[in-house]
């Protein structure tokens, strides 16, 4: 389904942020990429949904390159995708629920399904309470299960995670990978990147480290953690 | 059409929500309209001054006595035939006669001289005025090649006090071009000026939301969708400057109305503006609209290559 074929990221400065990385990912699979800071990860994720361009190699997408879509295309593929940041990325002047609404009014979704399933993602994700409130009013956890409401709200193919629990406690960070594993059960393919030893415990399955922008191994676990 | 509905409602609970820099936005752009406005009304005072200075000159084609009314009347219609002719007055020599006796009233000795004579010694005045200053040297060419003039061998004009007021009306006429030219660059920079400094302003309010531009885009926002908010915030702070620019000069235009007036032979400023309110209302109006809105494209453009 996704396929990072040869994928080469050089900046300005000669850095490799990513280096010949040849990763494919299933339907339906939930993948942790960890590595230290600097290890590639997010420019493997900004690759995936194509908001930067590799120096040279390909991302395929069901059997597409990615980076040959025009811009009609490319929003109609990212909108497939659901994204969650690190730092969240709300929009400023919406509420939780106008947040998660950009989405679908984004998707061209007419004002009925609006209205029915953006109550039921935020129940999803366990902020019915605060639907209204703006970002600013909402803590770090909140402010990522808005986010999280936003990402998945559209029933996207794919869930990309990068960091999602890099700015938040013990005890949100254990909520925001159970609503992952939910919602990786009913059915969505989960890519997350992470460099917390606990997220990745927690959530075994494939494992793919990086290290200086190559990929150096990558473990499937038989038995899910606890 | 839904996305219309969403984008309007969007930008306008954008306007509404980030109140600082909106009211950042509106100031500026009050001040580049109040700038565009007074300008105006800068052009207009000028011009009415330069028009009440060009109207004062004219020029005076004085006849011999014997000159034919009738070759007289036709010349006043050939130069009225002229493109550069604003208009010509014709003073028979009667009428010159009387006028002469009049301005000469309390001057016995002159009067007296003039019933001495018997027959009146004053020939008939033709006044001619031009669209404009510089046109007066092709009237007076025009006056000296004329065939009605050459009629009878004999000239029927006296003198054409153009050449004795040359050196004035010229010298009017390159201060009048002068401060047009002057006027028009004032204009231009001041003009230019304003709009950069509303581009930048909106620039910098549409950059404080860069990160908003991509997250839109990497959510699956196609690009109308994500700059039409930014475009309707554009067009609002446009509106808002456009209507307080407007308010504006109703108070300064009253209290400017009496200096003008006196000091630009009658020109009230006030009165300019509430007789000229639906030019004023389009030109300012038209420019925040448009301002607000080119400046929000060019400024989102750059933010949505995600």
């Amino acid at each position: 389904m996704i396929y990072f074929d040869k994928v080469t990221k050089t900046y300005l400065d000669n850095l490799k942020a990513l280096d010949e990385v040849t990763l494919s990912i299933e339907p339906k699979e939930l993948v942790t990429i960890v590595g230290h800071s600097g290890a590639g990860k997010s420019t493997l994720i900004k690759m995936l949904l194509a908001e930067d361009q590799p120096t040279s190699g390909n991302v395929y997408f069901e059997s597409v390159d990615v980076h040959s879509l025009r811009r009609s295309l490319l929003t109609q593929y990212r909108r497939r995708i659901g994204i969650i940041f690190q730092d969240f990325r709300l929009l400023p002047y919406k509420t939780a629920y106008e947040n998660v609404a950009f989405a679908m009014e984004a998707a061209g979704r007419t004002d009925e399904e609006i209205a029915s399933d953006v109550p039921y993602a935020l129940d999803l994700v366990d902020l019915r309470e605060k639907i209204w409130n703006f970002p600013n009013e909402l803590s770090g956890g909140e402010k990522q299960r808005v986010a999280i409401a936003r990402a998945i709200v559209n029933q996207p193919d794919v869930l990309v995670a990068d960091e999602p629990t890099g700015n938040l406690d013990p005890i949100n960070t254990y909520d925001v990978v159970q609503i992952l594993k939910k919602i990786h059960d009913l059915g969505t393919t989960v890519i997350l990147t992470t460099h917390n030893k606990g997220v990745v415990d927690s959530i075994g399955r494939r494992v793919v480290t990086m290290e200086k922008g190559k990929v150096i191994k990558d473990e499937k676990h038989s038995k899910q953690a606890i | 059409m839904a996305s219309i509905k969403r984008i309007l409602r969007a930008g306008f609970l954008a306007f509404w929500r980030n109140s600082v820099v909106s009211v950042s936005s509106v100031f500026v752009m009050t001040i580049t309209l109040a700038v565009i406005g007074s300008i105006i009304f800068t052009q207009v005072t000028l011009q009415t001054t330069l028009a009440q200075i060009s109207d004062k000159v004219d020029v005076n084609v004085y006849f011999v006595t014997t000159a034919e009314e009738g070759d007289i009347l036709a010349l006043k219609t050939a130069l009225e035939g002229l493109p550069e002719v604003a208009g010509t007055q014709y003073v028979s020599k009667d009428t010159v006669y009387e006028d002469f006796r009049t301005r000469h009233e309390n001057d016995s000795l002159t009067l007296q001289a003039l019933d001495e004579l018997e027959e009146n010694p004053l020939g008939a005045i033709l006044n001619i005025r031009a669209k404009e200053t510089s046109q007066y040297a092709s009237i007076a060419k025009f006056l000296e090649t004329s065939d009605i003039l050459k009629k009878n061998e004999k000239p029927i004009i006296d003198k054409i006090n153009y050449y004795q007021n040359k050196v004035a009306i010229d010298k009017l006429t390159a201060i009048i071009v002068s401060s047009e030219k002057i006027g028009l660059f004032i204009t231009a920079v001041l003009v230019i000026l304003s709009i950069l400094i509303t581009f930048n302003t909106i620039r910098l309010a549409i950059f404080t939301s860069k990160d908003e531009i991509a997250v839109m885009r990497l959510v699956g926002a196609s690009s109308a969708f994500s700059r039409g908010p930014f475009i309707v915030q554009g067009i609002m702070a446009g509106l808002s400057s456009g209507v307080i620019a407007l308010a504006l000069f109703y108070p300064i235009t009253y209290w400017l109305a009496p200096f003008t007036t006196d000091f630009f032979s009658g020109l009230n400023l006030f009165d300019y503006y509430v007789d000229h309110f639906p030019q004023f209302f389009l030109i300012i109006m038209g420019s925040g609209i448009a301002l607000g809105m080119i400046s929000s494209i060019l400024a989102v453009r750059k933010y949505l290559k995600v």
